[in-house]
């Protein structure tokens, strides 16, 4: 059972079992298929509808990588200034608190009545709902210099730019990652809600769509492609992540 | 050539820890003062470096020069924080890098391996034993060339053998310079001091100490009639104080 032990073949198998038990169920409980498909049904929607699929999957792709990559250049910039300023920490912080207590999902019709159906609304929706765990977690890190560190920056006579790109950030380089891990997770719900609340296309649309007409491993194979998009999101970060250890 | 004069109480919030505090201390040579655990000898190091605490000097500290200390102080304390993410190259010279200075590499590797790291340049701390990574710590004194050495404990941590090694580097290689040793060990004391102070809440009593020259031989009856002496010192100090 050696191996059992490698990363691979284990999900692998966690993966057969899942898809073996949702077969059995499906048969045994003789459920109708527009209400829950067979994965041998999804799997044949996924191949009847690939071109479909692939199109709509590109947008969604889109919206997501733009969004993800304006949250993360927003948060980081909002933490090193706040992290250098105890004027805008005064300022920022507050209004940030105030932010984070909005339900951002909330406001998704309202971007999508001011920014309109294409993508501007989904890649806004997306931004907003990562800033702020890119910033907190990220600042958090800035912050929680070990005392013997400050110490030696204030004996070496650091300047406070240097002491943060020389010491703070690399030492918040792990607490960025956190904060990357969840907006990698967060991002696929904020672009689905995004596209849910008024899009022409995405996977988010699709899924609409297809739940709408009863074609429900339609629906299904949808989502294995959105699950798809975010393992690889998850795979690439935590690919960099180790990169940078 | 910066000498010291360290005079007044030394406060801690609303507590005084050491009344009558009145040090000399010379430009060249070790100064050590000694004391138990509590008694305000880390206090006194982070008054000499200039780090924030919450201590007040109510008296002065004056260079010889009557120029201001900042930045011609340099620390050792026990556990000296090297950067983990950086090799030792770049852990040597990040005082200059972090005042925007260019960093002299070349002379990094020449003080790494007069510490006796050659190489091992461009390790990461976390591939080093507690012992190797003091001598990148004292690596990062020397390439600052302060005139001020303040040694915080530096050498506690370490197992007694590497303790005698590093005792012995460091002298050869802080000679000139102004050392300000904070120890609880008497050994330690008696081997590398030119000069001691017992330090109590009543002030800092002068020890007496050999005549030989520094770093003294541990066999030497001398250094360990010396050495017994001070035990006595800080034994009869500690019963005083619980009868007291």
């Amino acid at each position: 059972m050696r191996w059992l032990s490698a990363p691979a073949p284990r999900a692998l198998l966690a993966l057969g079992f899942a898809l073996t038990l949702w077969q059995i169920v499906v048969w045994l409980s003789g459920v109708p298929h527009f209400i829950l498909p067979s994965p041998a049904r999804v799997a044949v929607s996924l191949w009847d509808n690939a071109p479909v699929l692939w199109d709509h999957a590109r947008f969604t792709a889109f919206n997501l990588l733009v969004g993800l990559a304006a949250g993360v250049v927003f948060g980081v910039a909002t933490a090193l200034n706040l992290a250098l300023s105890p004027q805008a920490r005064l300022m920022l912080r507050p209004m940030l608190i105030f932010a984070q207590a909005v339900p951002v999902f909330a406001l998704a019709p309202v971007l999508t009545l001011w920014l309109g159906y294409g993508a501007a609304s989904k890649i806004v929706i997306v931004t907003l709902v990562i800033y702020f765990p890119i910033t907190s977690a990220f600042f958090d890190g800035l912050m929680r210099l070990p005392p013997a560190l400050q110490d030696l920056a204030q004996m070496m006579q650091a300047t406070p730019l240097r002491r943060l790109f020389l010491l703070q950030v690399p030492q918040a380089l792990p607490a960025l990652t956190s904060g990357l891990r969840l907006a990698v997770v967060y991002a696929p719900f904020a672009v689905i809600i995004g596209e849910w609340v008024g899009s022409s296309r995405g996977l988010g649309y699709l899924m609409l769509m297809a739940n709408g007409r009863g074609q429900t491993d339609l629906m299904f194979a949808a989502l294995v492609v959105l699950a798809a998009q975010s393992l690889i999101l998850f795979a690439i970060l935590e690919w960099f992540a180790k990169g940078a250890r | 050539m910066t000498a010291l004069c360290l005079q007044g109480d030394l406060w801690l919030g609303n507590a005084c820890l050491i009344r009558n505090l009145a040090l000399d201390l010379p430009a060249r040579g070790w100064s050590c003062l000694l004391g138990r655990s509590g008694v305000g000898k880390s206090t006194i190091a982070r008054l000499i470096a200039g780090l924030p605490g919450a201590y007040r000097l109510d008296g002065r500290l004056q260079p010889s020069d009557g120029l201001p200390l900042a930045g011609r102080v340099a620390m050792l304390a026990q556990d000296a924080p090297l950067l983990p993410w950086a090799d030792l190259v770049q852990n040597v010279t990040i005082g200059a890098r972090l005042r925007g200075q260019r960093p002299d590499k070349d002379r990094a590797h020449r003080l790494l391996a007069q510490v006796g790291l050659a190489g091992m340049e461009s390790r990461r701390p976390a591939a080093l034993s507690g012992g190797q990574r003091q001598r990148v710590a004292l690596a990062r004194i020397l390439i600052e060339d302060c005139p001020v050495v303040v040694l915080d404990e530096p050498f506690s941590a370490l197992d007694t053998v590497t303790r005698l090694a590093m005792q012995d580097l460091a002298a050869k290689l802080l000679v000139g310079r102004n050392v300000i040793l904070i120890t609880h060990d008497p050994l330690e004391a008696v081997r590398l001091s030119d000069r001691a102070w017992l330090l109590g809440p009543d002030g800092a009593d002068r020890l007496d100490l050999p005549e030989t020259e520094t770093p003294r031989d541990y066999h030497a009856t001398t250094t360990l009639a010396a050495q017994a002496n001070l035990m006595a010192r800080l034994h009869l100090s500690s019963t005083a104080r619980c009868a007291g």
